[in-house]
């Protein structure tokens, strides 16, 4: 990689393959994300949109293919898995907070414990983000018994609190109602604004082409079509890219 | 844990690349490594216990009085006789005390006033017999109720400690029960009930499967040191294994019978344990999404 730094890649995948017991997950698929831009993973259900996520993180160990994290290849077996999964925040559909410790606690864990910040040092910090976040007032509640959007914020928060090179959404607003679904793509709006670089995967289409730089349509394991939210969701190439899109406008959705 | 799994879907047009060939081997020689310390290791650990021992000045008396093959081979057919009491014991007093705990551990969780007896006899009953030392527990049964000169009760020794062991473990048994149901989440419970299931039925189609395979470990646990201690009903004279081993050993001064009934207790708890293992083992596979991190 020549390219100057700021220019080159956060993430860039090579032929990623993966498949579970017979079924094949991803096929060949390759992926470039630059800094501070917004990639949004669209397509069906089992398109395999979540497994990239997955591998992204290490979460799966890819078959085939190769992943790097600036520059560094993380598939490489020699790689040290938690280090990478260092520089990268996950947010999960289903919020996985730590339903033990208080939105706080889930906050500092990860700066305390794995960051080396004080508690002092990391209890601001976790404070100042989740005030600007909106959700200074929840600091010492208990997971559940906040509202499913205050709980996906709060995991935002846990994943933006050690300061992540690369964020990945999988499927963050699938469990909310569409109030509160405003509510969470408004914050990530704001850590776009921040620079953050993304990957999201997607339901919400309109919200995909109002923040993504980048578009990819998964159909089964293969990334079919790619380019601007203009270029896909304005002229899609494929056949299947504008069957899987008018699906989405009848059912009221973009 | 690394799996090396050929590629499951031979796809027209796949071959594994060289980077993946490259990573398998790599992946192959850290697990060949892997191994070869592990089998030194345990090689070595080995060698220097069996010197450390046998080296030990007393070590040829030792071996005689306590892995005498001689005594060995008269003890063991007697031991294994005073193990079938153990077996029956095990068998009866283990399903009984599963059945007794659960519906203590039941009991203990039922919600409203009306169950407040209910509730309040199961917590005496778990706090009093998990605090009563078994001993205790074994001695007033077995010669305190034939004491009472009772018509029609038993004074079998086998079946009052039995029961003696089943008042005790029952009470252990309640609570790992308990502990198990409090572990499901509250969010389960709703999701029963407001499929309209009632309070009962939530428990017995949704909160107890859960919780009983959570507790599965800690119960195994419980029954294997219930298995051990079926030798207690002993002290009323029943012939077990350990006092099989124990008329032998007292006769000629030999304590190989002692050993003989040690292993014999060893090997009759490995099996379960692996079986219980396989058994979680595979219902967790088929329920895990994913890999594991």
């Amino acid at each position: 990689m020549s390219t100057a730094a700021g220019t080159a890649p956060v993430l860039r995948m090579e032929a990623v393959r993966k498949s579970f017991g017979t079924s094949l997950v991803l096929r060949d698929v390759d992926l470039e994300v630059a800094p501070h831009t917004v990639t949004a993973l669209i397509g069906a259900s089992g398109s395999g949109k979540s497994t990239l996520l997955r591998c992204a993180n290490l979460l799966e160990e890819v078959d085939d293919g190769a992943i790097w994290l600036d520059g560094e290849e993380i598939t490489d077996p020699r790689a040290d898995a938690d280090a990478v999964r260092r520089r990268i925040g996950v947010v999960f559909q289903a919020y996985n907070l730590f339903p033990h410790l208080t939105v706080l606690q889930n906050i500092t864990l990860a700066p305390r414990r794995v960051h080396g910040l004080s508690r002092a040092q990391a209890e601001v910090q976790a404070g100042e983000l989740l005030e600007r976040l909106g959700l200074g007032a929840k600091a010492d509640e208990y997971p559940d018994r906040l509202s499913g959007g205050q709980q996906q914020r709060a995991a935002i928060v846990r994943a933006l609190a050690v300061r992540p090179r690369l964020l990945l959404l999988d499927e963050i607003t699938a469990a909310l109602d569409p109030e509160l679904v405003g509510e969470v793509l408004g914050l990530v709006r704001e850590v776009k604004e921040d620079g953050m670089t993304m990957v999201i995967a997607t339901h919400e289409m309109a919200f995909a082409r109002e923040v993504a730089d980048q578009v990819c349509f998964l159909d089964a394991g293969v990334v079919l079509e790619r380019g601007t939210p203009e270029e896909v969701f304005g002229t899609p190439r494929e056949e299947r890219t504008r069957r899987f899109l008018r699906r989405i406008v009848e059912a009221g959705r973009l | 844990m690394t799996l090396h799994k050929t590629p499951a879907v031979v796809e027209d047009g796949y071959a594994p690349s060289e980077r993946r060939i490259a990573r398998e081997r790599y992946r192959r020689g850290r697990t060949r490594r892997a191994t070869a310390i592990a089998a030194t290791s345990t090689l070595v650990t080995g060698a220097v216990l069996f010197l450390l021992i046998t080296g030990s000045p007393g070590w040829t008396r030792s071996k005689e009085t306590f892995f005498s093959a001689h005594y060995a081979r008269v003890a063991l057919p007697q031991v294994m006789e005073g193990l079938w009491l153990n077996l029956r014991l095990l068998a009866v007093c283990g399903a009984a005390v599963l059945v007794l705990g659960l519906l203590l551990a039941v009991a203990r969780t039922l919600r409203g006033p009306v169950f407040f007896p209910v509730r309040a006899l199961a917590t005496a009953y778990t706090d009093f017999f998990r605090g009563l030392p078994l001993i205790i527990c074994l001695l007033m049964v077995v010669f305190g109720v034939p004491a009472l000169r009772l018509e029609g009760v038993t004074t079998d020794p086998v079946l009052l400690g039995g029961g003696a062991l089943v008042l005790t473990y029952s009470a252990y048994v309640a609570e790992v029960f308990r502990a198990g149901i409090e572990s499901v989440h509250p969010s389960q419970r709703a999701a029963a009930r407001s499929l309209g299931l009632s309070s009962g039925q939530a428990l017995r189609f949704v909160v107890l499967p859960q919780a009983v395979r959570r507790v599965v470990p800690p119960l195994l646990n419980d029954l294997v040191s219930l298995q051990k201690d079926t030798g207690l009903v002993s002290i009323a004279g029943a012939v077990d294994a350990v006092y099989a081993a124990q008329i032998i050993a007292s006769k000629d001064f030999n304590y190989t019978p002692y050993v003989v009934a040690g292993l014999v207790f060893v090997a009759l708890t490995i099996p379960m344990t692996r079986l219980t293992d396989w058994v979680t083992a595979r219902m967790d596979r088929r329920r895990a999404q994913g890999g594991l991190v």
